[in-house]
């Protein structure tokens, strides 16, 4: 009974969606089909042929759904999981990069936030730099990490997850300041009259009450991790990723191959914010969130 | 008697960019071991920053004050007093227990001896078998009780309280106002306690102090001498409606409600 009323509105959205992508791919490829049809001196075509012809072209400009969900089915289902031809593989060579970088981007991100609360007029002098970080496009940025690194002798995985974690690392800096500080004046003087120390107040205060919104930051910077990664591959493509492979789809316009792997990007994106969404939940029972 | 807090000629001013605001002028008062003194008086009247400043919470510009002997900050660093705040200031993160408990952890008593402790700061305040649950699960009464409970924890001998009933309803104050003389007659604890309650003052105190605003300052103090183990019925007493009339004339003298 609940299940079908939560579901019902995705489902409602999902469907409407579906039919202005047939639409869509219909339009967009119209010309494109009566230019086919002309180009093989075929004069004898009614609408209908035309319609379904949008729908199935090799390099179409807007794949039609289903175009892409053959694909999807080809290139997960039927090629052997370690082909290059696989998308489970390039997808778990870009998990590994988003999940490092992750990891590298929180922690550097928690560091930097607790050394800002900490010194108050670093905040001041930091906090600048720190936005304009992010003003500068990934684009652009991400080949010159990977040159510098490589003259450090880092290669392979790191250059890749140093990319990913340089776009994370900042909502959970943000979110992180924000949540150290969020502690009232009321449990702050609590502490002061225990006389706790700066490490107690932090551990026992300010640390708690800055988790709800790390886990948020979190999600955030769990999905900017991905953007990073799949630029990387696009800068590094020959180790693979699903970077590497919207690339070779672009070259060859291959387009059904760019909206597949595009759309796994997507799903892995939504399940790793689904993965953080689940720690969030199983940390706020144990801490006594209303349920 | 012994003194347990004094104050001398304590003055304290805020800069603030319209000007200097007097918040306490030239305070002198003497409290004795095992007393239970109320300071009442109209918002700005300075007792919530008097009793924040024998926590040490405040510093005076000038004037001295000692508690149980030390200065402010010595005796909060020998954790000598509790304070329970207007809010009750639970960790929404940590159980009842887990709250008690805090002060333990942070004073470095051992985890059998906290449960212990835990568990007799419950039964003192009637919440034992809610140690497990998370602060939401309590109802406000409950929720300050909890943080009595706390602030007693570690065995301050001293209690203070900053309007710790505001933000209750009747019913409940009454019956919490009760709880408290009780646990104080048991206890021998000295305690101080802001509130803007003519009867609650009278009921509870030993001495009623009346502060009145701008500047802050100790308009009149008044002794109670009710005995120890009085009961709500007291209120009824001429006494009683004496010494209430006395306090409310005191307000009004010192305030004039501009």
């Amino acid at each position: 009974m609940t299940s079908t009323r939560r579901f019902y509105p995705v489902f409602v959205v999902l469907t409407a969606l579906v039919a202005v992508w047939y639409v869509g791919a219909i339009w967009l490829n119209w010309d494109l089909q009566r230019n086919a049809f002309e180009n093989i001196h075929n004069s004898n075509f009614t609408t209908s042929d035309l319609v379904i012809g949008t729908l199935g072209q090799e390099r179409p400009r807007l794949p039609a759904p289903h175009q892409i969900v053959f694909e999807l089915e080809k290139s997960i289902l039927e090629v052997a999981p370690g082909s290059k031809r696989s998308l489970i593989y390039h997808s778990v060579i870009t998990l590994e990069a988003t999940l490092l970088g992750f990891v590298m981007g929180a922690l550097a991100g928690i560091s930097l936030a607790i050394l800002l609360v900490k010194v108050r007029t670093l905040e001041k002098g930091a906090m600048p730099w720190i936005i304009a970080s992010q003003t500068i496009p990934i684009i652009a940025l991400a080949p010159m990490i990977v040159v510098i690194l490589n003259q450090l002798d880092i290669t392979g995985l790191i250059p890749k997850a140093v990319i990913a974690a340089y776009l994370s690392f900042f909502p959970v800096t943000v979110g992180m300041v924000k949540g150290l500080r969020s502690p009232d004046l009321q449990q702050m003087d609590l502490m002061r009259t225990y006389d706790g120390s700066q490490i107690e107040t932090f551990l026992k205060l300010r640390l708690p009450s800055s988790l709800p919104y790390l886990f948020s930051s979190m999600k955030i910077a769990v999905s900017a991790s991905l953007v990073g990664s799949v630029v990387a591959e696009i800068t590094k493509s020959e180790d693979g990723g699903l970077g590497a492979r919207l690339l070779a789809g672009s070259y060859y316009g291959q387009t059904i191959q760019i909206w597949s792997a595009l759309l796994t990007a997507a799903s892995v994106a939504a399940a790793l914010i689904a993965a953080v969404g689940l720690i969030e939940r199983l940390t706020g029972t144990a801490m006594g969130v209303r349920a | 008697m012994q003194a347990t807090i004094d104050i001398k000629q304590v003055s304290l001013t805020y800069e603030t960019n319209d000007g200097s605001v007097n918040a306490l002028s030239d305070i002198c008062l003497t409290i004795g071991r095992g007393e239970f003194v109320s300071l009442i008086g109209p918002s700005g009247c300075g007792k919530t920053t008097l009793l924040r400043t024998i926590a040490d919470l405040e510093t005076p510009t000038s004037g001295d004050i000692r508690v149980n002997g030390m200065t402010p900050s010595e005796a909060r660093k020998k954790r000598s007093y509790g304070y329970v705040f207007q809010a009750p200031a639970l960790y929404p993160w940590r159980t009842v227990g887990g709250n008690i408990s805090l002060p333990l952890e942070i004073m470095g008593i051992t985890k059998q001896e906290r449960k212990k402790r835990i568990a007799a700061g419950l039964e003192m305040v009637g919440l034992s078998g809610f140690e497990g649950k998370f602060p939401w699960a309590l109802s406000g009464g409950m929720q300050q009780r909890a943080s009595i409970a706390r602030a007693l924890s570690f065995d301050p001998d001293i209690l203070l309280m900053d309007e710790p009933f505001g933000a209750l309803d009747e019913i409940v104050r009454d019956k919490l106002n009760e709880q408290l003389l009780r646990l104080w007659d048991r206890t021998l604890k000295t305690v101080v306690f802001v509130t803007h309650s003519i009867p609650e003052a009278v009921f509870l105190s030993t001495k009623i102090v009346v502060m009145s605003p701008r500047p802050g300052r100790i308009h009149d103090v008044i002794e109670c001498n009710f005995p120890r183990d009085r009961s709500l019925e007291i209120r009824e007493t001429a006494e009683f409606l004496a010494i209430a009339n006395r306090v409310r004339r005191g307000l009004r003298e010192g305030h004039g409600y501009d």
